[in-house]
């Protein structure tokens, strides 16, 4: 299975509908990445709103992406990250500090646009 | 009165498939929301460190009732490598595997009953529980 990936002017939009498995995990890493590359996008919106567990391997993969990207030039920010899911990385000592967030994509498009205009 | 049931853990999509079938029989049993979060989180973890460490196993759960509380007990088990310095894999950030190393200790504050039972060549099983408020 793979995470569709929407264009947007400059940006890139994501919103993950689906329980992810650490394969699909890995290939969106993957198609993301050169979607990037093709695209030339500035900024990312990965908005988490369906997605009701997120445990160790996920968050590693969701933080990979963030920096992986920066590493490119382009900003990422995860958006809705559901309030049971926020306790949940909590109590798994993942604190996602360095990871850029807004409570939902409208929020996360404003965010990317100000961190971009900088 | 118990009430048992188990899945196998063989291959990756398996991770998935036990989260999914924690968390139906958490809501079920009427955990509120974020607990059936930190269970479906528990298993997912548990049963990923079957996948990777272990290559196979199991993971069982069981209902706990007596006259005034109700549980999830989930055991997850293999036959593996088993764990050498159980006070080493329990620190946060310890990985063998280039992980965040946040899976035991994670699942240790997740649950509020968490034992681990290793032995070197012959295994691994930890047990742990999640009482409904
Ligand atoms: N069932 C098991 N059998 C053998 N060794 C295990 C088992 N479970 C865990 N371990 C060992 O304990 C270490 C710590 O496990 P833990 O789940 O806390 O972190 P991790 O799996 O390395 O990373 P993360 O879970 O954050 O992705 C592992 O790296 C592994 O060496
Ligand atoms: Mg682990």
């Amino acid at each position: 299975m793979r995470i569709p990936i929407l264009k947007l002017h400059n940006y890139l939009l994501v919103s993950i509908q689906i329980d992810l498995d650490d394969q699909t995990a890995i290939d969106f890493q993957e198609d993301l990445l050169s979607k990037i590359h093709k695209s030339g996008s500035s900024g990312v919106v990965i908005d988490l709103t369906s997605v009701d567990i997120i445990d160790s391997f996920i968050a590693k993969v969701l933080g990979d992406v963030v920096s992986m990207s920066d590493l490119m030039g382009a900003k990422v920010v995860l958006t809705g990250i559901q309030p049971a899911v926020a306790m949940t990385l909590i109590d798994l000592g993942i604190h996602m500090q360095n990871v850029p967030t807004a409570l939902d994509l409208e929020q996360g498009l404003i965010k990317l646009r100000q961190e971009l205009e900088e | 009165m118990k009430t048992k049931s188990q899945v196998q853990i063989n291959k990756e999509w398996d991770i998935v498939g036990a989260r999914q079938m924690g968390r139906e029989l958490a809501k079920e049993m009427g955990f509120g929301t974020v607990d059936q979060a930190r269970i479906a989180t528990a298993i997912s973890e548990l049963a990923r460190n079957i996948y990777l460490y272990a290559d196979k196993g199991a993971v069982t759960f069981e209902i706990e009732e007596d006259l005034n509380k109700k549980g999830l007990k989930i055991i997850a088990s293999d036959q593996g490598p088993g764990i050498a310095d159980l006070s080493k894999v329990m620190e946060d950030g310890y990985s063998t595997s280039g992980g965040l190393g946040a899976g035991l200790p994670g699942v240790k504050r997740l649950m509020d009953y968490f034992d681990i039972v290793s032995e070197p060549e012959s295994g691994t099983t930890i047990t742990t529980i999640k009482w409904v408020r």
